[in-house]
């Protein structure tokens, strides 16, 4: 099953959950971790019997040192950002 | 607030706070110069961010706050819409067991100004989700008083653009929101040095919230620590109350007194 992980094409197991993304992408069930499934907020609790689908679009993030100016891959609809 | 004796506390979303110093955790070389930056600030609350995991990343900036007993407060950095501030928001609730925000919704990523527009919109809908709302706002009196009436915990205007160290461009604006506002004022982005954030709590600010000025500075744990003291003076001589600013002199030695020598 070919899943979007972290905008990355990724190949995973036929009945992988959300769970075994989050691994996949290198990260612990801990606190610091979110994840969005196909845009929406997925509660850690849910994580392993959520089940992903071909072409699910999975975003895992972490804290990092704040005020960056990256993205995050969760943007909802084109983004308005312009340089004037 | 009584004159003469500084109140040692201050209240934020319904909890006490000692320091009015609330500390960015970006920008600094290493985690260890974080950390040391952050304790001789004497910080409570630091911020963070939310972004793609990176599984090569050394270290965690969480397991620094958590050992320091810091208040990791999460931002929505990089958000230029609501609906992306409100689903990041969201997301940073899970992921740091906390539904305080620092809402930050950037109208474009040269100025890193407010959208206005936006940000209320966001505001408004983080706070019927239950969120406690600290936005990033301009300098605006009006702007101030909607954020607060949508229910916001604080306002946060800025003293001058993100990052600048142009310090308070327009003391006139944030003695206004003070004077109007019910809910702290936090004097967020701008400040340089530390006369900036000494005059942020003269005027009225219940705490300043910067990053750039610590982790820029040639020191930044030196840097960290004057602002410390600059936040103690500010809140002791706004507390003080200060004489009026006259146009003429106005002697302290009375003239009375005066022997006749010629």
């Amino acid at each position: 099953m070919r899943v979007e992980l972290n905008g990355k094409a990724r190949e995973l197991p036929a009945g992988a959950t959300l769970a075994d993304a989050v691994r996949a992408a290198g990260a612990e069930e801990r606190r610091g971790i979110a994840v969005a499934l196909d845009g929406e907020v997925a509660p850690r609790g849910e994580w392993g019997t959520t089940p992903l689908a071909e072409g699910s679009k999975v975003e895992v993030l972490a804290a990092i040192q704040g005020g960056a100016e990256d993205a995050t891959g969760i943007a909802c609809a084109p983004s308005r950002r312009t340089r004037r | 607030m009584t004159l003469g004796r500084p109140d040692s506390q201050w209240q934020l979303g319904g909890r006490a706070w000692s320091s009015r110093l609330i500390a960015g955790t970006g920008g600094f070389r290493s985690l260890e110069q974080m950390e040391r930056a952050l304790i001789a600030s004497g910080t409570e609350i630091v911020t963070v961010a939310l972004r793609r995991i990176d599984p090569d990343a050394e270290g965690s900036v969480l397991e620094v706050i958590d050992r320091l007993g810091l208040f990791a407060l999460p931002n929505t950095a990089g958000c230029y819409t609501a609906c992306d501030a409100v689903r990041t928001a969201q997301l940073a609730r899970e992921a740091f067991e906390t539904d305080w925000i620092k809402l930050e919704v950037i109208g474009d990523d040269r100025t890193l100004f407010p959208d206005a527009v936006e940000l209320v919109e966001a505001a408004e809908a983080l706070v019927a989700d239950g969120f406690t709302v600290l936005p990033y706002t301009n300098d605006d009196p009006i702007l101030a008083r909607r954020l607060e009436e949508a229910g916001c915990a604080a306002v946060m205007p800025l003293g001058s653009p993100i990052g600048s160290g142009a310090g308070i461009r327009n003391p006139y604006n944030i003695s206004i929101i003070v004077e109007r506002a019910a809910v702290p004022v936090i004097l967020d982005a701008g400040i340089g040095t530390a006369s900036d954030a000494t005059l942020a709590l003269e005027l009225g600010c219940d705490a300043v919230l910067l990053a750039s000025a610590i982790f820029g500075a040639a020191e930044p744990e030196a840097m960290a620590r004057a602002m410390r003291l600059a936040v103690e003076a500010g809140h002791a001589a706004r507390s003080a109350g200060r004489i009026p600013v006259r146009t003429h002199a106005e002697a302290s030695t009375p003239e009375q007194g005066l022997p006749e020598l010629s």
